[in-house]
């Protein structure tokens, strides 16, 4: 099933419904007295871009940290592919296919872009023990993901010289070096100029063609609107809002947001 | 003509040439031969061949502690016990030497000294998180006082059934007359080269110094590799703490006494950054060589020897003031 969908490569697939990628179920997380995340369900399904929005404080941040393999739900069970999901670490999120990218983009400013993009999964060539690092394949392959990103970028750049835009493609690449089913930004436009913006969009839009579901946790309602397909609300730890981008409105979405409107369904 | 996009991505921004031009390290190099140059003609004594074995031979210590210390600098830590570790590594070897013991078990037990002693300061810095600069101010007294409690703070000069073996591993010259220590040198300074271009390990260390919370997160060993590097300055010490005993036949307590300074100073005018991310290997020798030349200049053309602190300090701060001079222009 999946693998249909993946040589899809658009969004054309029918009307029946879709396995989720991921699902979340009944997902609760407490700190000792503080309900940070308060039974919320949602599932997201390939090559679908999900906008998550909230306050500060509401709880986005947590959710996005269990799915990460960051903390363990107090309650709740997490399915990926229909399948139950326990992550003990960050690693264990990878290796079922879960990425981040954080909001500072974990980039080392002293390496080129490839060095960036291969960071602790680097590519090595030779016999046994006697392995050195396989600079050719590397950049290769870097430039190979840059050219599917659509994004101008050098692998043999460092990344010192690099545009907001350019950086986010190093670490957006570095998500596909995998196969990612699932990729989770964190605030990816908030500190870029307007230009730059559009081609963090833009790249967006590449991974969901690809069939990897994104989920963008962002402030910036123009962003939201611009790529995600859903909209998913959080406030003081509930889900009060998952809509189709179509059925809402930016307005609809601020209420939500700051509590004016309580909650739809 | 349009440009697509895959010619712009297989584009290489920089020629060779330009990227030499842009090192610290190339304009150390060339001041170097400059200054040699200069010396040949201005004085007779430069380039006799006893005075450029002499100098080739006075690079190899503290440039050889420099290949070390160029791992814990590009991981942006620092190790400022090495001169007290190459004392105390120094004093195991003579010690278990004068005691009757053969070469081989003296070089193990000063080899092992020194890694323990590196596994010490890793330890402290990566697990317990320690600033590399006290854990090594501290181990800088530690270490020297265990050479003095080693060898009741007294001179060291007869080594046993060895003895012979230890002097003709330092002060010998067995290929083409190049002294013994200048023939490690080269090969540690290709190793070091080789591990830091070629290697996962030598890619972490560079990822370490640029952004360790990056390296965390992409799940590179960084506590593990922060132990490794400062077993390998402290190893590098030790070595140089063997060579230097053959060479001198002869340990005081004083040995390597203010030689981290030295050696920071070496890695720093050969380019590496103090604040890590970046290092050579070929870097840590040229800056060797260059505080080396000043030093033998200054003797050579009568200048009075109290003046050689100005000159090398001044070479380091020509140095980074070149490095400076660069960032602001491509901040521009």
């Amino acid at each position: 099933m999946r693998c249909d969908l993946e040589q899809a490569g658009s969004k054309e697939w029918g009307g029946y419904r879709l396995v989720a990628v991921l699902e979340l179920t009944n997902i609760s997380k407490h700190f000792g007295a503080i309900q940070a995340v308060n039974d919320v369900s949602l599932s997201i399904e390939p090559g679908q871009v999900v906008g998550l929005m909230g306050d500060n404080g509401a709880g986005k941040s947590t959710l996005v940290k269990m799915i990460a393999g960051n903390f363990h739900p107090s309650h709740g069970i997490m399915r990926m592919d229909g399948k139950e999901l326990l992550l003990n670490k960050p690693a264990e999120a990878r290796q079922h296919g879960i990425e981040i990218v954080h909001q500072d983009l974990a980039l080392c400013n002293n390496l080129t872009a490839a060095a960036n993009v291969y960071l602790g999964r680097e590519l090595r060539r030779g016999i046994g023990p006697f392995r050195i690092l396989d600079y050719a394949a590397m950049y290769k392959r870097a430039g190979k993901l840059f050219a599917e990103l659509k994004s101008e970028t050098r692998p043999r750049d460092l990344v010192k010289q690099m545009s907001g835009g350019q950086r986010q493609a190093v670490a957006i690449a570095r998500t596909m070096l995998s196969q990612a089913k699932i990729v989770l930004m964190d605030e990816p436009t908030a500190a870029i100029s307007v230009r730059q913006v559009a081609e963090v969009l833009n790249l967006i839009r590449h991974l969901r063609d690809q069939g990897i579901a994104v989920v963008l946790i962002s402030h910036r309602m123009p962003d939201v609107f611009d790529v995600a397909d859903r909209v998913i609300v959080m406030r003081r730890g509930r889900k009060v809002a998952d809509k189709t981008i179509a059925s809402s409105s930016p307005e609809e979405v601020t209420g939500l947001i700051t509590g004016a409107i309580e909650q739809v369904s | 003509m349009a440009v697509t996009l895959d010619q712009t991505i297989a584009q290489k921004q920089h020629s060779f040439l330009s990227r030499l031009f842009s090192t610290q390290t190339f304009w150390v190099v060339i001041a170097v031969i400059l200054a040699c140059i200069f010396l040949s003609f201005a004085t007779d004594a430069f380039a006799t061949s006893k005075n450029l074995y002499n100098i080739t031979r006075n690079i190899t210590f503290v440039a050889i502690v420099a290949l070390g210390m160029t791992f814990v600098i590009i991981t942006g830590g620092i190790d400022l016990s090495v001169g007290s570790v190459l004392c105390l590594s120094s004093m195991v070897l003579a010690v278990t030497m004068h005691a009757g013991y053969s070469i081989e078990i003296g070089i193990l037990a000063s080899i092992a000294t020194a890694l323990a002693i590196g596994a010490f300061n890793g330890t402290l810095i990566a697990y317990l998180g320690f600033p590399p600069f006290v854990v090594t101010l501290g181990m800088l007294s530690i270490a020297r006082s265990l050479a003095m409690v080693a060898s009741n703070n007294t001179v060291v000069f007869q080594f046993g059934p060895d003895h012979d073996k230890l002097l003709a591993l330092g002060g010998g010259a067995w290929l083409f007359g190049i002294a013994n220590p200048v023939l490690y040198m080269i090969l540690l300074a290709l190793i070091t080269g080789f591990i830091l271009r070629w290697t996962k390990f030598g890619r972490h260390i560079f990822a370490i110094g640029g952004n360790e919370h990056a390296a965390t997160l992409t799940g590179v060993p960084v506590k593990q590799i922060k132990v490794a590097v400062y077993m390998i300055s402290a190893l590098s010490a030790g070595i140089a703490g063997i060579i230097q005993t053959g060479w001198l036949g002869a340990v005081t307590t004083n040995l390597g006494n203010g030689m981290e300074l030295q050696v920071i100073a070496a890695t720093v005018i050969g380019g590496a950054d103090l604040a890590g991310g970046v290092g050579t290997a070929f870097g840590a020798i040229v800056g060797a060589a260059l505080i080396e030349v000043i030093r033998n200049s200054l003797g050579l053309l009568g200048i009075n020897a109290f003046w050689q602190g100005v000159f090398i300090g001044g070479a380091i701060l020509l140095a980074v003031l070149f490095d400076r001079i660069r960032n602001f222009r491509r901040s521009d």
